[in-house]
């Protein structure tokens, strides 16, 4: 198990690598830098301990030395500091491009998913693909760079120092400092079990939370604060319980580190001053010796964090990754054939379609659509109308038989063509976030200005969007923002009568929609359905009884098919519907 | 922010003694560069190793008794900081209870959750870092400072420049970038809206053919985002090497103003050690310092947040008096001139609405969405109060009544059917806690939700899963009508919450309820005629304003926005 997920890692890092080496110009200037600045640090304190040297007691201070190395020390600071910038500035830029680019591949594969991983999948779970774990994996990453390289290499560095002043005081903190692992180790594995709780406890809290503030209403109405309040109280003091545990405990690290610390300062002062009494060591060099033992157990504690946080950012970097090697829909086959001003002939053949194998939904049906036909979909909520468009517009392709536009396969056509000779209208009233004009024009971004003026005339949208604060130009927010939603549904049908393509699809949805606004609705949708094909999923009776073909749907299959005398004389589904839905 | 400091009160002597004996911690220290002096100069001047040893001895001293004092002021600072939040989250929780829906309304429902979790989260570890840090981070700058003084007034003048200095770099830096860093997030947003919006309206994206431009977007979008990641980057990117340069030029100085006093006899060697240890020490507090300011910026923004929650006061006053039927059946339930404006709203809601309700009667109301259905009805429970004019039950203003008492006796079922998580029975017992088994079923039988109950395997103690999500719409709908029903109400209320029901079950129900003995009184609130036509009255409401009020035949003829529902649901033209 941990083998396999070391091996996922491994990919996973693969494929960072791979995003990373686009810039691997800037990788190596980083590299390089980080690897001065880490000698000019460590050189510092040598410089210092030599100063030191020079000033011995009243009488004996080397001026003319002490100036020479003040001088080096004041150009090495400079040095070293540019060195930092620029590495951070290289650091900051390699992130921030491998994110970009990160980001704008897996948008681009968003929009060529198939609307069936699309419709499986929560957005708010790809948007925090796209967002938080980009953004946490940026995080690991720029830690990573400023911190793993330069702290391995500080401690290597102030190794080969240390060793270049004095062997035993180097044994001292290689000794020594190994404890402080263990240490933070030690209080790291008690801890995790109690953090373990404590967030289990936040989370049954949080769901009781959003469970009764979601629902403040109803819990009011039934006069049910008091007992909510005891069950919350109750997980409450568990939390305080566990929180007091994993809070205290964790905080211990620093304190424990840093007397660690104070242990290995301790070591090397002793030693240091021995030495220093043998005559083997002067005073400076032991400043120098402190100031490292100092610097030496940071890299450490740095480090081990700096690990955790990057198996972390490649956690995300793997579910960003997934997103972006998910499989595309099919693309247009070579060959296909660009669909210009269709007349409206539709025909399905033997169409079988299911979205899961083992339930089939629709089965060998055939249909036939003259030119400027009507057909209306029919039956229940939840009966799979949709899936009928799904078909149409090709958002889902059929399993075996073929849907044929103007006598081609509609896979034989491109997408794009095919689309854009359907004008669709949903339940679903989507608008993006923008201005009213963008928005209408959406399907036509090149119309002039009368052009959409006298197609929002044609919808009766015209009026209530010159009431708008600024008219075709007031920015709405997204999903249409404090748009009624009615409001919204007569800018989807003026962004379809913008194009006014020859055949359409509409739902005809008016549940939330009052009467006023769905006459209007309605008569917006009859001027557009002249002398066009449109499949329509019905809700009303006069749509039902004019259309020339009713499909009529049950539990995703279609059950029933054929005009509004025909089925209401098989006396079977529609039948039963309609005498329960229609008749007082 | 100071009055949900008040939480912290019953802590006063953890929040004393934590910053106490941080310092303490801090002030042993300051004397490790001491201590290191002394050895350099009088150990190894001297080669006296019992001194030496001495000193190595009293610096672990120092390391212990630091540790101690560390640990005993992070238990206290843990617990002023756990406690003080348990206490906040029980407030919070408690005081919106007390909140009446026009309060709930303004604050929003994921604004209250926000404040419970994540804002309460914020502000217990900002008192956590404060009371363990606040103090110690300046006390070790000043207290080096203070240390380089008893040294060398001459030598410590340069610690006088430094930290000003160094302070100015450290929070300049921070002070620039966090509004940058605010408008890195707005950009950020922009991607994720981008994103989000590509998601949600994919389908109409791909039937417009709009894939291309909406990359375009998106890359536009990216490519700002990432010019300013880069930009605040090398800005916050200065800090490190600004700082790294003003601490060891002043060491630089250091040294040299300590060669000049060592060489005139003023200080020793050592001396010049320690001051370059202290010079080390600052940088690492004002660092930690710039990053604790960070944390209480954020703690304080969101205890601000929790504290302006804390003050929204109930609107609604609770009232008297018991819940007696002192008028006459026939003024059962009395409208007078009933006027309701939501709050920050400058239309009312609902305009002079005037009826007379006898017990017993079954209500209708009607009317198209946004006309004041539902307000209608939420002023029976008082769930908002009349903004003119008065609603009477019973032959009392409802504002008289005790709130708890008065909605005992409503049973009302909402729009959005919401089970809790739990059992079934534990969901009925909702309406009363006291009922027994076979009230139970009574009530699903009238719900018309028996089979409901008895397709699951566990039957009344089979779970519910949060928000109700194992359960179909319409079988959430039958299970929360029987939940009203449970309480045996006085007054009945269906908010539309016969939408997922089919014609025949609808009907069921209706008949069902009108069975029912004691002579409940019943509104119904429907966009459809067919469940509301054989009302007693049925109210047609339009834009807030009762445009008619009657039975179904004298509405037909007399009601044209009532004959317009009738017949687009009813119309048998196309002949």
């Amino acid at each position: 198990m941990a083998k396999k997920k070391t091996g996922v890692e491994k990919e996973t890092l693969g494929k960072v690598l791979r995003y990373v080496r686009r810039h691997s110009g800037w990788l190596v200037v980083s590299l390089v830098m980080a690897a001065l600045s880490v000698a000019g640090a460590l050189y510092l304190p040598v410089l210092t301990g030599r100063a030191v040297d020079c000033i011995i007691r009243a009488g004996e201070v080397n001026f003319t030395s002490i100036k020479d190395i003040l001088r080096q020390m004041g150009l090495l600071i400079l040095l070293t500091a540019a060195v930092q910038w620029v590495m951070n500035v290289c650091n900051n830029r390699i992130t921030y491009d491998v994110v970009r680019d990160l980001r704008e591949d897996a948008f681009k594969r968003i929009e060529e998913l198939p609307l069936k991983y699309l419709d499986s999948h929560q957005p708010g779970e790809i948007v925090s693909r796209v967002i938080a774990d980009a953004d946490q994996f940026a995080d690991g990453l720029l830690m990573g760079f400023t911190q793993l390289f330069t702290g391995v290499l500080t401690i290597v560095g102030t190794l080969g120092f240390m060793l270049s002043v004095n062997l035993w005081i180097t044994l001292v903190v290689v000794l020594v400092t190994p404890v402080s692992f263990f240490v933070a180790g030690f209080i790291a594995k008690r801890t995790y079990k109690m953090f373990r709780l404590q967030s289990e406890t936040r989370g049954e809290q949080t769901a009781l939370v959003e469970e009764v503030i979601g629902s403040q209403k109803v819990v009011q109405a039934f006069g049910h604060g008091a007992f909510e309040q005891d069950k919350f109280d109750e997980i409450n003091g568990r939390l305080q319980k566990y929180s007091l545990q994993a809070v205290f405990f964790s905080s211990l690290t620093n304190p424990c580190t840093r007397f660690v610390n104070s242990l290995v300062y301790t070591g090397v002062a002793l030693t240091g001053a021995m030495l220093a009494i043998s005559g083997s060591l002067s005073v400076g060099q032991l400043t120098c010796l402190l100031s490292y033992a100092n610097q030496y157990t940071k890299p450490f504690n740095e480090i081990s964090g700096v690990v955790t946080e990057l198996q972390n950012a490649l956690a995300c970097a793997g579910r960003l990754i997934e997103l972006i090697e998910e499989e595309p829909q099919k693309p247009d086959a070579p060959d296909a054939r660009v669909l210009a001003d269709a007349s409206g002939r539709v025909s399905l053949e033997h169409v079988d379609f299911s979205y899961v194998p083992e339930r089939p939904l629709i089965e060998d049906f055939s249909l036939k659509v003259q030119p400027g036909q009507r057909v209306a979909l029919v039956g229940p909520t939840g009966c799979g109308k949709t899936t009928m468009i799904n078909l149409l517009m090709r958002f889902y392709d059929v399993d075996s038989g073929k849907i044929c536009v103007d006598g081609t396969d509609i896979r034989q056509i491109t997408r794009k063509s095919l689309r854009g000779n359907y004008g669709m209208v949903l339940q679903d009233t989507w608008l993006k976030s923008g201005t009213i004009r963008e928005n209408i024009c959406m399907g036509r971004p090149d119309a002039s200005e009368e052009e959409m003026i006298e197609a929002a005339k044609a919808s009766h949208a015209h009026s209530f969007i010159l009431r708008l604060p600024q008219g075709y130009d007031t920015v709405i927010g997204e999903d249409g923002g404090s748009l009624s939603q009615g409001q919204k549904q007569l800018l989807c049908i003026t962004r379809v009568m913008l194009c006014l393509p020859p055949m359409l699809i509409l739902d005809e949805a008016t549940s939330s929609i009052d009467t006023r606004t769905e006459i209007r609705i309605q008569k917006a949708f009859a001027r557009m359905m002249r002398g066009r094909t449109s499949f329509i999923v019905a809700h009303r009776l006069s749509t039902i009884r004019e259309a020339d073909v009713i499909l009529v749907m049950r539990d995703g299959h279609i059950v029933e098919q054929g005009d509004h005398e025909e089925l209401l004389a098989q006396n079977g589904f529609y039948a039963e519907l309609y005498n329960s839905q229609f008749s007082a | 922010m100071r009055k949900i400091l008040t939480y912290l009160k019953s802590y006063k002597k953890e929040c004393v003694l934590a910053p106490l004996f941080k310092l303490l911690e801090a002030t042993f220290e300051l004397f490790v560069p001491l201590v290191v002096a002394a050895i350099v100069d009088t150990g190894i001047a001297r080669g006296d190793t019992g001194y030496i040893l001495r000193m190595c001895g009293i610096m672990i001293l120092l390391g212990v008794i630091g540790l101690a004092c560390s640990v005993t002021a992070q238990y206290f600072a843990a617990r002023a900081a756990v406690g003080f939040s348990t206490k906040l989250r029980h407030e919070l929780f408690a005081h919106i209870q007390g909140l009446s829906f026009t309060e709930l309304d303004q604050a929003g429902t994921s604004t209250m959750i926000t404040r419970m979790t994540n804002d309460v989260n914020q502000v217990q570890s900002g008192v956590n870092l404060v009371l363990r840090l606040f103090m110690r981070s300046p006390f070790i700058v000043f207290g080096a400072m203070a240390m380089a003084f008893t040294i060398d007034v001459k030598a410590a003048m340069v610690f006088v420049v430094t930290i000003p200095l160094l302070s100015v770099v450290v929070f300049g830096v921070m002070l620039i970038s966090i509004p940058l860093y605010r408008r890195v997030q707005n950009a950020l947003d922009q991607v994720l809206g981008k994103t989000r919006e590509n998601l949600t309206g994919a389908r109409v994206i791909r039937a417009f053919h709009r894939e291309e431009e909406e990359i375009d977007e998106f890359e536009r979008r990216n490519g700002v985002l990432n010019s300013l990641q880069r930009f605040v980057g090398k800005l916050s990117g200065l800090m490190n090497p600004l700082t790294f340069i003003i601490i060891n030029m002043a060491i630089v100085v250091l040294i040299y103003v300590g060669g000049v006093q060592v060489d005139t006899g003023v200080i020793t060697q050592g001396e010049v050690v320690a001051l370059v240890n202290y010079m080390s020490q600052i940088l690492v507090e004002l660092v930690k310092l710039a990053n604790l300011i960070i944390t209480v910026t954020k703690a304080v923004a969101c205890g601000n947040r929790i504290g302006q929650m804390l003050e929204v006061q109930s609107s609604q006053k609770d009232g008297k008096e018991a819940f007696t039927e002192s008028g006459t059946p026939e003024d059962y339930i009395v409208f007078e001139h009933a006027q309701l404006t939501y709050a920050g709203s400058s239309v009312p809601a609902l305009a002079d609405l005037n009826l007379r309700v006898k017990q017993g009667q079954t209500i209708g109301v009607i009317g198209g969405t946004g006309s004041g259905k539902t307000s209608f009805v939420h002023l029976l429970p008082r769930f908002y109060d009349t903004t003119a004019g008065s609603v009477r039950i019973g032959g009392r203003d409802v504002k008289d009544y005790r709130i708890e008492e008065l909605r005992r006796r409503i049973g009302i079922v909402m729009q959005k059917a919401v089970l809790f998580h739990g059992t079934i029975r534990e969901n009925l017992l909702w309406g009363n806690e006291n009922a027994t088994e076979e009230e139970l079923w009574a009530a699903l039988d009238t719900a018309q939700a028996r089979n409901v109950v008895e397709s699951k395997t566990l039957g009344l103690d089979e779970p519910v899963g949060q928000g109700g999500g194992n359960f179909s719409g319409g079988q959430r709908q039958r299970l929360t009508i029987a939940r009203a029903l449970v309480r045996r109400p006085d007054i009945l209320i269906l908010d539309d919450s016969a939408s997922a029901l089919d014609y025949a079950t609808d009907a069921a129900l209706r008949k069902a309820i009108r069975g029912m003995s004691g002579g409940m009184t019943v509104f119904i609130v429907s966009q459809r005629t067919s469940s509301i036509q054989h009302a007693d009255q049925i109210v047609v409401l339009d834009d807030g304003r009762m445009v008619g009020l009657g039975t179904h035949d004298e509405l037909l003829e007399g009601c044209e926005i009532y004959r317009e529902i009738y017949e687009s649901q009813y119309r048998k033209e196309g002949a």
